[in-house]
């Protein structure tokens, strides 16, 4: 639903009346894209914007927030058992803005557990189920987001992208998302994965929904020393040299799809050559990341706890070992090994050097065009359960990582259906140039 | 090659336990993944890395003091407390 539909039944129906359906629907929902539901606090909100009591650009629209997104007295879990229990005594930022702007928080999604995942099958929670097929994922780690909005459980929802978790869910439910210019957005909240990768981003229905999204969630704050201080206002362009990204993977018939959605645009083919090195750069930095940042749990200032109070270095490891799913140790450990001595110089270090290359791949691509195309996931969504080893899951990742390791902007732009499944487009822009990712995308939706 | 002492020894780093089957397990995985991560090994030493993909450097704020948290909020979420203090495991034998 977009939030234009939105607007109109909330003028025919009442606010309330609404949010009550869409609370019902969500509770009779076979998606599992929620892992917590704002029930009280939803009706309340919905009451008081009848009342002519709220303002702002998203009053009385529900937002769906994913779960390592903190939410003040909210249980926020990183769909881990880790945080299960976890009440935060604060909002991010994101989540300031969005209250300021009067929307209502409907709930928490489900997601792969810290982020972890590209199917939302490692969250302690169950997988989410993908709104066009119930016997496939929805794709991860936001899940439980592009779920919701595909299933018509939420009109807007918030997601992270550490290496395409925003849009590769996006991508198999058929909607829009986009991975923000690194920095863009204060990360002040976020429950972090690797730091120097991710970034909150908008996930929507419509071109129009995700820039008005974006515009309230961008902007300045000093609690993310990354942040860039910049906001956002939508400007549309209309000429654009375009390049596809022709060393990117996908299956024929999404190849095909993707030809032909570029039809009637001139563009041009051009290679990245140091992308070879992405996929294992990507996972290199962002397990080092992980293992210095989870270390914070430790089972005495928050989070899960086992009943014997052992040893100092007994009582953290039983309360780990517990606590973390599967892919999340494997990541952790693999961290641990990457940056331990005599391994530091061979793959952490490394992989900070072909960070390098790639992004002087991509300086070098911007010089001559505004817009990289490629297609967004290399298959259409899968069983459940179909991915069985780490590193086949980790490949699927290979066209989404590389913007996340040079900071740019990149879009999922859904280009119709393959035997009924959602394909994808990813649209790449220049740093902080999302207004005219926006654009081009709005030139595919028109067709 | 990864040996599964070398599973022990990284979860030991890492502060986990692995089970017997687990380091087994993740023994295999990890050789497959890091066999993988090799494809590195072609970067140039000479290249120079990139921490950080904004050239942002010393972002400073006015040194003024702001309300932290309370007392009770910050032990709100601990498993274990009393009177005032988070209760950890014993650091001195």
């Amino acid at each position: 639903m977009r939030l234009s539909e939105w607007r109109q039944l909330v003028q025919d129906h009442g606010c309330l009346e609404m949010v009550s359906r869409l609370l019902e629907k969500i509770e009779r929902s076979k998606l599992n894209a929620y892992i917590t539901v704002c029930k009280e606090e939803s009706l309340r909100r919905a009451e008081e914007y009848d009342k002519g009591k709220v303002n702002g650009r998203l009053a009385g629209v529900p937002v769906a927030v994913k779960d390592n997104i903190t939410t003040k007295g909210i249980r926020t879990t990183c769909a881990s058992k880790m945080l299960l229990n976890y009440i935060p005594v604060f909002d991010a930022h994101v989540v300031e803005r969005l209250k300021r702007e009067g929307a209502i928080i409907i709930g928490k999604t489900n997601m792969d557990e810290f982020g972890m995942g590209t199917t939302t099958e490692t969250s302690f929670f169950g997988v989410v189920r993908n709104p066009h097929d119930l016997s496939r994922v929805a794709g991860g780690s936001s899940g439980g987001s592009a779920a919701a909005l595909a299933g018509e459980e939420a009109v807007l929802a918030l997601g992270s992208d550490t290496g395409g978790s925003i849009r590769c869910p996006a991508s198999f439910c058929g909607v829009y998302g986009l991975k923000p210019t690194y920095g863009l957005v204060s990360r002040y909240g976020l429950i972090p994965y690797a730091n120097s990768l991710e970034q909150i981003g908008p996930m929507a229905n419509s071109i129009e929904d995700l820039a008005l999204l974006l515009g309230v969630i961008a902007g300045k704050d000093e609690r993310d020393s990354t942040n860039a201080g910049k906001g956002f206002e939508f400007r549309e362009s209309k000429e654009f040299r375009i390049a596809v990204v022709k060393n990117t993977t996908a299956e024929e018939q999404i190849m095909d799809r993707f030809y032909d959605t570029l039809n009637g645009f001139e563009y041009e083919e051009i290679e990245l050559p140091s992308l070879k090195y992405a996929l294992a750069a990507y996972y290199v930095i962002a397990m080092s990341e992980a293992s210095s940042n989870l270390a914070r749990y430790d089972g005495v200032r928050y989070g899960y706890s086992v009943p014997e109070l052992t040893s100092w270095g007994d009582y953290f490891s039983r309360v780990r070992a517990e606590g973390f799913g599967e892919e999340v140790k494997r990541r952790i450990m693999l961290g641990s090994y990457a940056l331990s001595a005599g391994y530091y110089g061979k793959y952490y270090l490394k992989a900070l050097k072909a960070r390098t290359l790639i992004i002087e791949d991509f300086r070098r691509a911007f010089k001559d065009f505004d817009i990289l195309v490629s297609p967004t996931m290399p298959t259409l969504p899968f069983k459940i359960g179909e991915l069985k080893d780490p590193l086949t899951m980790y490949k699927v990742d290979v066209n989404t990582v590389p913007v996340n390791l040079a900071g740019l902007p990149a879009l999922s732009v859904p280009i119709g259906f393959i035997r009924g499944l959602p394909v994808g487009i990813q649209v790449i822009g220049n740093y902080f140039e999302e207004s005219k990712i926006l654009s081009f995308a709005k030139k595919i939706a028109a067709g | 090659m990864v040996s599964v002492e070398d599973v022990y020894h990284v979860a030991r780093l890492a502060k986990l336990i692995v089970t017997e089957t687990e380091a087994e397990k993740f023994r295999r995985e990890f050789e497959e993944i890091l066999n993988y991560f090799d494809v590195l090994d072609e970067v140039s030493e000479d290249v120079r890395p990139t921490f950080h993909v904004l050239e942002i450097k010393n972002v400073f704020r006015e040194d003024l003091p702001k309300e932290g948290l309370s007392q009770q909020e910050a032990l709100q979420n601990a498993p274990r407390k009393e009177e005032g203090y988070f209760i950890g495991p014993r650091v001195v034998e």
